[in-house]
């Protein structure tokens, strides 16, 4: 039966291999080594010992980045937890034109986030729509600086990171709902039970595990955020710099005459620091559903 | 039922009441009374209004002229005096359709590295035995673990040293073979029965005849979805290619948008119109193929 000569396999499995060898293992095992160095964009670069680790210590606007980061995960959880639950709640009954909802609420999640930040510029100018309707309606008596100032930006990019994920992670409860149990539903409902109770008594244990998986996901993405805040900022980072995140930090050091590859490395590690738990968490997530 | 669909107090409320309880328990469970369908519309449509209304607002700036106001204080969506003008300026400013064909052309090396490379390596860790299994597969499931901004850097040096700094193959190439793509493709070969194959190897098929006969007529789902996948995140990256090129020439859509409203004009018509050029190709590409798309989300294709 073994008609298969033995390198057959490996030649399926040639560019595969050497992907990961060359852009997945070789990638992380040099991170660890330029993270010893002073190596430079345009090349070169020597031992400097944990010089690198030594300035993150010392290094203000890392300590902004952190911070924003952290205020990052905070308010995105809540809202990126239960605003796609009630978005998957509302699409979960089979209506007539229900498909077209569906995919219209994706499309945030498909548009670049380079274009999500454009449109959001424009909406939150001075001039911009957000500021005029809030004008228009009483909210506010003169226009909200939303795009200067160290926080209003930095909320400015988590409702932009806010509105594009709500497709992403509706689409993710919608699938665990189809396991939440109809019959308890109707149990609740017998019972007296309003859709409100409903949602807080049998859909949210229903999708209990879900729930977990979309924290995990919030947060690590929370983490890696760049597009919206390099594109809000205009690439300054707010000003003085204080509205960074941490990958922002890292692409900062890789370019030009400035920029410092060792010591962009070494901030690559923090990161792989604090997303691993998370990441690893996540894995573990997904095995188990598969 | 009661609480979400009663009407606010003062709302005139004489239809309710008898006949659609009367209705409810005849077809039982399941059946929407109309109040509560009419709420589910209502609410549907705000939050349509939510998700799409920004992008819509955006395509409204980019048709408006010169002349029309685009500041006023109660919005305009229909342009007065519809002009694609815009369209035409943002390529005087910026050579956007060769910013386009770059995003283009690294799309498509994407799509077809991926689709060859996962599916041939899917293929074997799915069908075949061969010492060494174990191990890869270990190794790929680790590299899941790495967000891909860990090693940006060093993957940046990588293709520096190929000599491939600043240009679109050295956009393309890190991930024109992505691990995530080959699990997917390994999942989908393996969801194929045993006996359909064993037959081919009874009759003396080799693995590559196996491959093209019974294995890629029962993936072309799980095809569809990683191509699409590679195509639309080849599209939307920004710090990788803003980290790899740097002459203006080279640069892909969004890397040249963001370069465009940097440094070149703060006209919100022309950057809408910019911003169009970028999110109409993927829109099209979405709406015709987002059947295989969900489904294939469904089949569990969650990039973290």
């Amino acid at each position: 039966m073994k008609t298969q000569r033995w390198f057959t396999p490996w030649l399926l499995l040639g560019p595969a291999l050497v992907w990961l060898l060359v852009f997945n293992l070789w990638p992380a095992i040099n991170t660890v080594v330029l993270a010893f160095t002073n190596a430079k964009p345009l090349g070169g670069g020597s031992f400097t010992g944990v010089a690198n680790f030594e300035r993150m210590l010392n290094d203000d606007q890392l300590v902004y980045a952190l911070v924003n980061s952290i205020v990052y995960m905070l308010v995105c959880l809540p809202l990126l937890l239960f605003l796609p639950l009630l978005l998957a709640v509302l699409l979960e009954k089979k209506l007539p034109g229900i498909t077209f909802f569906r995919t219209a609420f994706y499309t945030p999640v498909i548009a670049s986030a380079v274009v999500v930040a454009l449109i959001w510029t424009w909406l939150l100018e001075d001039r911009g729509l957000v500021n005029g309707l809030a004008q228009q309606l009483g909210f506010l008596t003169e226009p909200l600086p939303f795009l200067s100032g160290r926080w209003l930006l930095l909320f400015s990019a988590i409702s932009l990171t806010v509105w594009k994920g709500l497709g992403y992670y509706m689409i993710i409860y919608l699938s665990a709902l189809g396991n939440v149990s109809r019959q308890l539903h109707e149990a609740a409902a017998v019972d007296g039970a309003g859709p409100i109770r409903r949602f807080w008594s049998v859909t949210v244990p229903g999708v209990r595990t879900t729930m977990l998986l979309v924290s995990v996901l919030v947060t690590v993405s929370a983490l890696r955020v760049f597009t919206e805040l390099f594109v809000l900022t205009n690439g300054t980072g707010g000003p003085g710099g204080r509205t960074m995140s941490l990958v922002m930090l890292i692409q900062m050091y890789s370019r030009g005459f400035t920029g410092h590859l060792g010591y962009a490395s070494a901030l690559s590690l923090l990161l792989f620091v604090i997303t691993v738990g998370p990441m690893l968490l996540l894995l573990r997530l997904n095995r188990k559903a598969a | 039922m009661t609480q979400l669909t009663t009407p606010p107090a003062g709302a005139p409320a004489k239809t309710p009441a008898s006949a659609p309880k009367r209705r409810r328990r005849g077809s039982g469970f399941g059946t929407m009374r109309r109040r509560e369908k009419l709420l589910r519309y209502a609410l549907l449509l705000l939050a349509l209004v939510v998700t799409v209304g920004p992008f819509v607002w955006q395509l409204s700036t980019s048709l408006k002229g010169a002349g029309e106001n685009i500041y006023t204080l109660t919005p305009q969506f229909i342009p007065s005096d519809p002009t694609f003008d815009n369209y035409l300026r943002v390529t005087e400013t910026i050579p956007v359709l060769s910013y386009a064909k770059n995003s283009l052309i690294v799309a498509a090396m994407a799509v077809a590295g991926n689709a060859v490379g996962a599916t041939l390596a899917g293929f074997a860790l799915a069908k075949l035995h061969f010492r060494g299994r174990t191990l890869f597969l270990a190794l790929v499931l680790g590299t899941l673990v790495l967000p891909g901004e860990v090693t940006i850097i060093s993957q940046y040096v990588t293709v520096r040293s190929l000599g491939l700094a600043d240009t679109l193959v050295g956009v393309a190439l890190p991930t024109a073979v992505a691990m995530l793509n080959v699990l997917l493709m390994r999942a989908a070969f393996m969801a194929i029965p045993d006996e359909m194959d064993e037959a081919a190897v009874i009759d003396g098929a080799s693995a590559w005849q196996r491959l093209i006969h019974v294995g890629l007529p029962n993936v072309r789902g799980m095809l569809s979805v990683i191509t699409i996948f590679a195509f639309i995140g080849a599209w939307d990256d920004f710090l990788w290619p803003l980290i790899v090129l740097t002459d203006p020439q080279n640069y892909t859509l969004t890397v040249g948008l963001q370069y465009l409203s940097g440094a070149f004009t703060s006209n919100p018509r022309v950057i809408a119109a910019g911003t169009m050029i970028a999110f109409i190709p993927i829109v099209i590409v979405f709406a015709t193929l987002q059947r295989f798309f969900f489904r294939g989300v469904e089949e569990g294709a969650i990039k973290g």
